[in-house]
Formats: structure tokens, sequence, C-alpha cells
């Protein structure tokens, strides 16, 4: 049996409203509230980025597989805002949490989903036998085009999940993936900002390749949306996680503990990994979770955890995903946000 | 060891010395120093500069001023401890005159800080501190001190009044100085009013950026007596070291460097502070002048801010520090400031400073001070 | 600003905290020494440095050198930590008015500075809040 050993969350303290934003733009925001069911999204500081949140996140997941951190064998962080575009992200953590220098790392990228690609390969290599224990991070700063839709939602945080076939908090009873090709939303080489497709991003994207995932999980694991206690869906806004997982036959309760993004905004390769650490958070012994991420380009990677006993015992080791969610929140006016985002273009 | 005197002495006006070079402002400062003392040659030379390479990109400065002063082939010396570099170079100029290696010697400390920007010369002065674990966290030189003055007033409740006293005496004394860089008073308030620069400390409790330099000559003793000069002889040295990280000190609002180096002056002089008639200590920042008071044993250990508020130190005072207008109004030149410092003592105990004068002044001490206090150097003065 | 060799080796202290300890008087030091400088004894072992403290002493930069001009004003305090050494280092995550002397803080793993658009990004530890959660 293999599965999660250890799990932690980080997410930066700053926070910027939906009012704050249309402000600027002339939007109106209550209907950007609604349309979107999004308050405010988290917002890095300029020493911030994907590579410190993946090391407190992994630092906080340590707290909770109680391993030797020289032991993990492979370390990936899944981001689309990694820090160079070319020299890895996850040598730095490696180096940070003490595994190098025997650990396979990657980084990982695949628009949202590069966290649960991560959780994917780490989990597998340790089923395989390959390594001892596996770390997979999802993480990111992401950016949204000034005046864009996205800029209400695009926020920043991490997730880190161990894997191990020891002490498991969590089995890992089923994975799936369901990927084509699909151009919903990309960013072209030396471009600042990502673009997108419009309403292309809805049906034909990430409703499409959800429910392939979480309709082909289900089927490969002889299972029903009522065997679940919990589901985590990738969260771009507040609405689509509902919609979604109406379509699939699950209720509202089912998603609730997971749905962070209205306070938390869209934390892209950090989005449905958080939303599992905040279901862990709250969980019990013999509750069923289904995650199903989505990543544009497009795909979605589809996990099925059972949790055990140990939760009881790790749950309170490291700060629970609510508790960072509402902890020391400094909320910035448009200007600060903007310098913070580097979105004010300076001299040289 | 021979006893040396200090026979001439020399400096032009500080500031932002645009149309002059770092040669130039050197070479006319050293040649003052000569004509003072009487000479056109010498056999030796000490320079004092912290980052002649970091300001200017010049290094191999020793020779560059040799062979301007026309002087070459004379051993020179470039030496740096941070703003202590004057006073060390004069100290090492001393040492090769008392052992009997070299009988003129010019020491001479100068610094063009005006030809980088603010940023620039911010991160250069920085280079006193530790790099890899000060510097690299973003801490500048006022902030080192900004951090002394803190744990200073949460410890001994020195006030931000006593503070800015010091600036106010400072400009007070330097408004008389012709060759200070600011000649002109300010008050409290305006200390308290000016821009906060690493809190609690303003732009007016910080030395400003100068061009400038300050020369002097020496000799034994002996031959300036013969030569029918005024002698001023060097009767204590002491230079000590500290940890540089103020993180590695045991207590941060204490100069130990200060008090290890004021010890053997003293001890090599045979004086106690209470013999002092004038000195001139290494206000780079108000907080500095302060505990350099106390390192020193001028006041207890805790009691520089009251003794600045009380007017020990002012030029009326039982005991006047920085007459000259000190680093604050007269300008800090990094490589020069030590030996500024003794050309004012010098001049002070030969009666030659008008209306700043300290009454019969006979003995004299100088304080020089590098980075936040990693390295001091001090020399106690006697006029025969 | 480091260059790519002077950052590297001083990795083990900025990522992992690795201290050393002199084996005769037990006094510890960050960073590592060769030499006690309290007994003079050349036997030190490895040790790591505690993660938790209080801050000393602070003060507010607002007028940086020129790496740091994009952060300020940015907060400055030397902390000492429960293992009894001291260390600099920026003081983030709360208001400049919330920070006093004898506030408890402990480490986090943040940027410190980039070098300009091109160079490399330098990482380290700084010190925020601890207060109970965690």
């Amino acid at each position: 049996m293999e599965g999660i050993i250890g799990y932690g969350a980080y997410i930066p303290r700053n926070r910027i409203k939906v009012e704050e934003i249309a402000k600027v733009w002339g939007a109106d925001a209550p209907s950007y509230k609604r349309g979107l069911m999004l308050e405010e999204k988290s917002v890095p500081s300029p020493d911030q980025d994907t590579i410190t949140m993946s090391v407190e996140a992994s630092k906080n997941a340590l707290k909770r597989a109680k391993i030797n951190p020289a032991e993990i064998g492979a370390v990936y962080i899944g981001s689309e805002s990694h820090p160079y575009a070319v020299k890895p992200s996850g040598t730095v953590l490696a180096e940070a949490l003490g595994s190098t220098p025997e650990a396979h790392t990657a980084d990982f990228e695949f628009a949202c989903k590069a966290g649960t690609e991560g959780m994917f390969v780490a989990l597998s290599l340790v089923k395989a036998g390959e390594v001892k224990y596996g770390l997979a991070v999802g993480a990111d700063t992401s950016q949204g085009a000034p005046g864009d839709a996205l800029e209400y939602s695009a926020a920043a945080g991490a997730a880190a999940f161990i894997f191990g076939q020891e002490n498991i908090v969590a089995n890992a009873v089923a994975t799936y993936a369901y990927m084509t090709d699909t151009p919903d939303f990309w960013r072209r080489e030396y471009q600042y900002y990502p673009q997108h497709g419009g309403r292309f991003t809805g049906d034909p994207a990430y409703f499409k390749h959800i429910i392939g995932a979480g309709q082909g999980i289900m089927e490969k694991a002889g299972m029903k949306p009522a065997d679940f206690k919990y589901v985590i869906f990738h969260q771009p806004n507040g609405k689509f996680p509902f919609r979604v997982g109406k379509m699939l036959g699950f209720q509202k309760e089912q998603i609730e503990p997971g749905w962070l993004v209205n306070k938390l905004g869209n934390t892209y390769s950090g989005s449905s990994p958080l939303g599992l650490t905040a279901t862990l958070d709250i969980s019990q012994p013999g509750d069923m979770i289904l995650i199903v991420s989505y990543g544009s380009g497009a795909g979605s990677d589809a996990f099925v955890f059972e949790v055990t006993e140990r939760i009881d015992e790790v749950r309170d080791l490291a700060p629970k995903t609510r508790d960072l969610l509402e902890r020391n929140i400094k909320y910035l006016e448009y200007g600060e946000y903007a310098k913070f985002r580097h979105k004010i273009r300076k001299a040289d | 060891m021979r006893d040396v005197a200090v026979i001439g002495t020399g400096m032009t006006k500080w500031g932002e010395l645009w149309e002059k070079s770092l040669r130039t402002i050197f070479v006319e400062t050293a040649l003052l120093a000569m004509k003072d003392a009487g000479v056109d040659r010498i056999d030796s030379m000490y320079v004092g500069s912290m980052s002649s390479g970091l300001f200017t990109g010049q290094e191999h400065i020793a020779s560059l001023l040799a062979d301007y002063l026309g002087q070459t082939p004379v051993p020179a010396t470039r030496v740096e401890t941070a703003c202590a570099s004057g006073g060390l170079a004069f100290r090492l100029g001393l040492m090769e005159v008392a052992s009997g290696m070299s009988d003129i010697v010019l020491v001479g400390g100068i610094e063009k800080m005006t030809d980088v920007n603010g940023y620039e010369a911010t991160y250069a002065l920085g280079t006193a501190a530790d790099q890899e674990y000060e510097g690299y966290h973003g801490i500048t030189f006022p902030g080192l001190y900004a951090l002394i003055a803190r744990a200073h007033m949460e410890k001994y409740g020195t006030t931000r009044e006593q503070l800015a006293m010091v600036a106010v005496k400072n400009h007070r004394n330097g408004a008389k100085n012709p060759l200070a860089q600011f000649p002109f008073e300010v008050t409290i308030e305006d200390v308290l009013n000016s821009v906060m620069v690493a809190d609690p400390l303003r732009i007016l409790d910080c030395s400003p950026i100068t061009d400038g330099a300050a020369a002097a000559i020496i000799c034994p003793a002996e031959m300036a007596k013969e030569m029918g000069k005024p002698v001023v002889k060097i009767i204590g040295s002491g230079h000590a070291t500290d940890r540089i990280a103020l993180s590695s000190r045991q207590d941060v609002t204490w100069l130990e460097a200060t008090y290890q180096a004021g010890k053997k002056a003293y001890e090599m002089a045979g004086k106690g502070p209470d013999e002092i008639d004038v000195l001139e200590v290494h206000d780079c920042f108000t907080i500095a002048e302060i505990c350099v008071m106390e390192a020193l044993g001028i006041v207890e250990k805790g009691q520089g801010g009251r003794a600045v508020e009380e007017g020990l130190t002012s030029l009326e005072g039982k005991i006047p520090v920085n007459a000259s207008g000190g680093l604050k109004s007269k300008g800090h030149p990094v490589g020069a400031t030590g030996v500024a410092q003794i050309v004012e003592i010098c001049k002070q105990l030969r009666g030659e400073v008008g209306d700043r004068q300290v009454k019969n002044a006979r003995i004299g001490m100088t304080q020089n001070m590098g980075g936040s206090g990693g390295s001091t150097v001090v020399h106690i003065f006697e006029r025969e | 600003m480091p260059t790519p060799s002077r950052y590297w080796r001083e990795i083990p202290q900025r990522y992992r905290f690795e201290a050393n300890q002199c084996k005769k008087c037990g006094t510890k030091f960050f960073p590592p020494r060769l030499i006690c400088s309290e007994c003079n004894s050349q036997e030190l072992e490895q040790a790591k440095l505690a993660e938790k403290g209080k801050i000393l002493t602070y003060t507010i930069i607002r007028v940086p050198p020129h790496q740091f001009v994009d952060q300020a004003p940015y907060a400055v305090g030397i902390a000492e930590m429960e293992d009894g050494v001291k260390l600099t280092g920026q003081i983030v995550d709360c208001g400049f008015e919330d920070i006093k002397v004898g506030m408890p803080v402990k480490l986090e793993f943040r940027k410190i500075f980039q070098e300009g658009e091109s160079g490399i990004l330098c990482y380290g530890y700084k010190f925020v809040p601890a207060n109970g959660n965690s």
C-alpha cells in the first residue's frame, strides 16, 4: 500500500479585494463577485515566490510525516511560475530540506495541474519501489493581465505532499489521468502575461476534462459519487467547482470543506492541492476523498484517497490550511499590489 | 622608541568638490602640510582611504599619490580599516618614525565619494559590515547605528532629543570652522523634523557624503625642537578590533574596541580620562558620539546622552568634544576623517583655531572608528 | 552583490541554518567558525541553529543600498535565538508599528534579493512573528 504520509500548506498573508481591482479598471465589482463567486485573493510579498512557498509548505509536510528528509528520493515542484526559465526550482527545495544529493528532481509544468502532476509521478515511484519517499508540491504566484478577468482570481499559495509506504495518513486507492490537446489558456515564451480563449475555457476545456477524469476514475475504482465523503475540484473561480460537481452527481456538502477560492483566489498549481490539504485537515479515519485537478492545455489528474487512523495523530502537527487562510491578513490597495506583482514598469 | 611630534598640518575645504579629482584633493592638502612643516622632502608616506576602488575605480593609490606629490620613489602605503583608515595610517607613520626607520613621514587620508550615486555610496560604505551575514540582509551603515541607538534607548533611557543635541552642538562648533562642509547651525527641531533614514536616525543624525583630505607631517620630537617648531608630542596610541558583526557582540550598546584602544592609549600616555582637555571623536552618527564618550571613560556607561544634555561636552563645557564640528558638520570623507581629527587637535594645542579655541588646551585626544566599531584607533597628544 | 560561487558557498547556512559548536566550551557559532573565539579550541562539531528567538533591537531601513531599492522601506533586526546565537535579518509579515524589542520571531525561507533582471535569485532566512499558531 502507498499513500500520503505527510501534507502541508503555505499561504502568503496579503490579500486584495475584488472591489479594489474593479475600482481601478472601472469594472462593476458586484457583478464580478457574483459571477466569479469570489471576494478576495492572496498576493505574494515581493520576497515570496514558488520556491519560498514550496519550502515552507514542504517543511509543514515534514512535520506531519516525521521522516528524515535525507531519505526523500524524489522532489518535484509543479508550477506555472517557476522563478527561473532555466534552472530548477526543485533543487533549491531539496537543498533547503536537506534531501540532496541522492534525490531525483524535476520541475513540472502543465498550467494549473502541474501540482497533481508531480503528485502522480512521486506516488508512482513510491508504488514501484523506486524511492522510499517522494515529495510533490503544487505552488504558484500566478499573474493575471491588468484589467483582464483573470486578474481578479490569479493568486498565490503552495501545498506539499510526501508519499510513502509506512505510517500512511491517506491510502492512494486509485489514480487516473485524462488529457487532450486543447488550447484554452497559454503563455508564449517571453510574454509577461498569459492569454485565454474566453468562454472556450469552459465546456470544451475545464468541464470536459474534469468530467472525463472524474467518470474515468470512478469507473476504474468501481465507485460512485455517494461513496465519497469529500470531493475537490480545481477552483479557477467560485462557481465552476459546484457546477462540475453537480454535473458529476456530487452534493454541495462534499465540496465545501475543500472550497477555498472565494477567500483565496485561484492558486493555479496549488488550487486543488490546497483544497486537498484543507479537506485532510477536517477529515476522519475512513473518509473517502476524490480530487480532480485541471490544467489548461488541457488535462486532469484524479486521485482517490482513503483516510486512515493516523490522521488523528498528524493533523495538529503543522498549521491547518484554513488557519493559514485566516491568520495575520494584510489588505493591499491596488498600487501596492501592482508594485508587489511587478506590474509597474520601472527604469532599467 | 623615540618620541614623535607633529610639525605640520594641512586641510582644505571639504564638501562636494565636483571640479577636483582624488589626486588633486590629496596633493593640494599634502602640499599645505609640507609647507606648514617647512619640509620639501619626505622619507615615507601613509595614505588612509577606505575604498578608492569602489568610489572611483582606482586602487594602487599610494604610489599614484606619491607620484603626483612629486615624491617618487618614496615608499608609500595605503592603509584600510574602513572609517578608521586615517587614524591607522597615522599610527603606522608614528611607528615608522618612533622605530627610527624614517625621520620625516607624511600621513594623509583621502576619500572622493561623490563620483557615484547615493545608492552606490550606501553600498560602498556598507562593505564595512559583514557582507554575508549583515550586508546580505540589506543592512546599511546608518542601519547598524540605528540598531545601536534603539538598544541604547531601551537600555539606558537615552532620548531622541539627546541624540539631536549632539548634532546641534557639533553644528554650532562647525559653524565657526571655515573648512567645514556644513558651516551652519541646526536646531533640535530641525533634527527631529529631518527625513528618516533608518529609524530612529534621521538625516541630521548622520554624517554626510563628502570629498576631502587631511594631512600631517611627523618627525622625531628632538628634530622638531631643533627646527624651532611648536612641539606637539604624540604621547599615546592605541588600536583595537572588535567582532565585525554587530550581532556577534555581547552588548550592542558597548564599543569594546574603543574601550580597548583607549585603555592602551591612556596607559602609554600615563594619563586618565579626566586629564584630557579636548577631544575629537567619531560622530559618524549622533549615537556614536554618545557611545564613544562612555567607552573612553569620559562618562559612566549609559550616561552619554545625559552628558550632552548637560553641556559637559560643549565648547564651553568641562570636556569639549568635536570643536571642529565633528563628522556631522565638518563632513566625513571616510579615509580622511582620522587624520582631520588629528589636524584639529594639533591646531587646538598650538592655539591656532580662532573662535573655536578651547582655552588652555594642553592634552588632546582623537578617537577614530571603523564600521560599526569593528576597529578603533586612539591617539593622545601633549603640547610641551 | 554575490557572484554565483560566493552565494552557493553559504547555502548550508542560508537554507539549512547549519552552525557549529565548540566541543570544549559549548559555544555555538553561526556562521560556523574554524576556531572558537571564546576558548581558542579548534575542535568544533556540526550543530543546527535554533529557529525561534526574540528581537533584541531593530530599525527600518529607508535609504537602501542599490540592490534593495525596490524593497525599501524594510525592517531589519538582531534576534537572539533560543540557543543563544544572535543573528541579523529582515523582519517581515508584520506592520512596522508591531515590531518591539522582545518580540518572539521564527525563521522563514524567503527571497533576499535578485541580481537585476538577469542575475541569480538569492534566497535565505528572514524573521516572521512567532505567535501561538505553529
